[in-house]
């Protein structure tokens, strides 16, 4: 498996009056040709940021530390018109809400074949036929009569349909789906995500997959890194993280979701609140909510630890993980 | 009697064009004291706009809905008549439906100024139980909602309703705009809620999952009728209609496993022109050709169930065996 895309150690600050303010604080990972990455966490967790540093769309006053390698190129390090180029014809990106991401007044088609005329200098006419190609790629019914159409005029599963279509005009390599099925029904969602699935197994494509939907990560996703506060706690394959998850926070995760084998059981919250990049506590950002805590994790920051089933976890409380610490 | 019952609404909208819109075609419904019962059903269903009539947000235009026995009126421009103060609305989004410029306690409190019911010096001590009641510290009383979490603003929306002392609470995606850690949070309080003060509750999600933990009994709506209705685990285990079959067939689990969920062909129809017989019949996998043409009733079965599709046809729960959950491919 070739490895696509290899992010280390990638820090983002955001600066604010009273001083820079840390929002991702060192993450790092890799991704590969064909398999979808899962970025787990809840909101103010930093994978949305994460994303968006990597495709260089941060909000002005946001500073960054940290590689991101594809091809030998940094992502972090390219010059503005370099990374315009990178975007979309490598690395391209698909938003939550298709409502939003697309513009209300322009024609499918006028959305669709922008890329493909600017980035790949196409002509109207093969820009056309390609956009057809697309369409029906993606399972667009009628796709020569979608192309005059308007956003409002499809369902919110067929938006999503036709936002994946115009991040997949260039033949990226790597697509970043952010939340992509989080606005649709779960009926509409299964869709999406079989959609994904076979364009990540067809096309080779990687696919970096941002949820806080672990379900959807169980479903989709080959590897999973589950972030909190800004930093990683636990990742490696899906069936470890999920299936047999190990770090305090994503345990207690996966104990708070409603499970289909156990429906008697009363579901299991986390106590407190996810921390906000504001009011981040010192140490192992999660220690307030943790049933495990003891005294070290409130002020030192525990590393992320390879342990021996393929995983990477950072938590010092762990039987295993502090076997091998030592 | 039950609390609240809804019986054949029917909640017609009209579009710009004056084509009629029915969000809701005719559905039954009761809940009773103490019970939690689950609405689902996708986007587009009717299953907001049933909420909105069962509490007066809308008109029904045909149908009717009680509440303690007496019948819900359309919310005008007066206040609402004083029996109908005890049947309250929880909205989705708590960042929407509380007032940002107001502190938490004084939007609490706004039952009982409304209401008449208590002295004013006895606001205070009661607001603050009622923060505690939603496992918040009363010292939030004095605090804006900016300085809330998500969480915490989906407690004062629960505490608003609760200060009216209600006999029911209709709740309206209460949980989907929270993270996984913190819905759960709120969904057990639900659960403690209904058990202890003995509240009503319809619990309005497009969350199956959800649901299955939180409702003592579940309908499930497509397209402006409900077509199965049970037992929260009966229908689980063992789903009766074909589209609660896709509906929990859809649902990806947290296992690891890797097991695509499978999708539904289709999407929900527009309700102003319904397909004719079963209205789930162009998406159904086990569609015959009397669904085509012949509208199927909702039908009492074993258990407390209720059922509306032809593959079950015969009263009582003997076919059950046979068909199974053979749907899901």
């Amino acid at each position: 498996m070739k490895t696509l895309l290899s992010v280390r150690d990638l820090r983002v600050w955001l600066d604010t009056a009273r001083g820079p303010l840390s929002i991702v604080d060192g993450v790092s990972f890799d991704i590969s040709a064909g398999q979808v990455f899962g970025l787990a966490g809840e909101s103010g967790s930093g994978k949305t940021i994460t994303a968006l540093a990597l495709l260089g769309l941060l909000p002005a006053g946001a500073r960054t530390g940290g590689s991101a390698i594809l091809d030998g190129r940094d992502l972090m390090t390219m010059r503005t018109a370099q990374r315009r180029r990178t975007r979309g014809r490598e690395v391209a990106m698909v938003f939550q809400d298709p409502m939003s991401s697309l513009h209300p007044m322009l024609t499918i088609e006028r959305q669709l074949t922008e890329h493909l005329r600017y980035q790949l200098g196409m002509s109207r006419k093969e820009a056309d036929e390609r956009a057809v190609e697309l369409l029906t790629e993606v399972r667009i019914p009628n796709p020569e009569a979608a192309l005059r159409g308007h956003p409002h005029q499809f369902s919110g599963g067929m938006r999503q349909r036709i936002q994946i279509a115009i991040a997949l005009a260039c033949e990226p390599r790597l697509l970043v789906a952010d939340e992509p099925t989080t606005a649709l029904d779960v009926t509409v969602q299964a869709g999406i995500l079989r959609l994904l699935h076979r364009l990540c197994q067809e096309k080779d494509l990687a696919v970096m997959l941002i949820t806080h939907d672990l379900g959807v990560l169980s479903a989709l996703a080959d590897t999973v890194t589950v972030m909190y506060a800004g930093r990683v706690v636990e990742s490696g394959p899906t069936a470890q993280v999920m299936g047999r998850s190990r770090h305090p926070y994503t345990r207690g995760l996966v104990d708070s979701l409603p499970h289909p084998e156990a429906a008697d059981r009363a579901l299991v919250p986390i106590a407190g609140e996810p921390a906000g990049p504001e009011s981040r506590p010192a140490g192992c950002a999660f220690h307030p909510r943790c049933r495990y805590m003891e005294p070290p994790c409130a002020t030192a920051v525990p590393p992320l630890i390879r342990i021996d089933d393929g995983r990477e976890m950072a938590c010092p409380v762990d039987p295993l993980v502090a076997s091998l610490a030592r | 009697m039950s609390l609240l019952e809804l019986r054949d609404v029917e909640v017609v909208y009209q579009r710009r064009d004056g084509t009629l819109v029915p969000a809701v075609a005719g559905a039954s419904l009761d809940v009773n004291a103490g019970e939690i019962v689950g609405l689902v059903g996708e986007t587009g269903c009717g299953k907001s706009s049933l909420a909105k009539a069962a509490v007066g947000l809308v008109p029904v235009a045909s149908g009717s809905i009680t509440f303690e026995g007496r019948p819900v009126h359309v919310l005008g421009r007066r206040a609402r008549p004083v029996s109908e103060r005890r049947l309250q609305l929880v909205f989705q989004n708590p960042y929407e439906s509380i007032n940002p410029r107001r502190t938490v306690g004084a939007q609490v409190a706004d039952a009982f100024a409304i209401g008449r019911t208590q002295a004013r010096s006895s606001w205070r001590p009661r607001v603050e139980d009622l923060l505690r009641q939603v496992g918040l510290p009363a010292t939030m009383a004095r605090r804006f909602p900016h300085q809330l979490s998500g969480g915490q603003r989906q407690r004062i929306a629960i505490a608003r309703a609760l200060a009216a002392d209600p006999a029911m609470i209709v709740l309206d995606e209460p949980l989907s705009a929270l993270d996984a850690s913190v819905q759960a949070q709120v969904a057990n309080l639900l659960v403690e809620l209904a058990r202890n003060l003995h509240v009503g509750m319809l619990l309005i999600s497009h969350d199956l999952a959800i649901v299955r933990h939180v409702a003592h009994r579940t309908a499930v709506m497509y397209l402006g009728v409900i077509v199965e209705t049970a037992p929260t685990a009966d229908l689980w285990t063992a789903p009766m209609h074909p589209y609660t079959q896709a509906l929990i067939d859809s649902i990806p689990h947290a296992d690891g496993a890797g097991h695509l969920p499978v999708a539904l062909p289709g999407e929900i129809p527009d309700p102003a022109r319904p397909p004719s017989g079963c209205r789930f019949h162009p998406r159904c996998p086990r569609v015959m050709d009397r669904c085509l043409s012949e509208v199927p009733e909702l039908v009492a079965k074993d258990g407390g169930r209720r059922v509306a599709c032809w593959l079950h046809e015969a009263p009582g729960g003997a076919r059950r065996a046979a068909d199974g959950p053979s749907v899901a491919p």
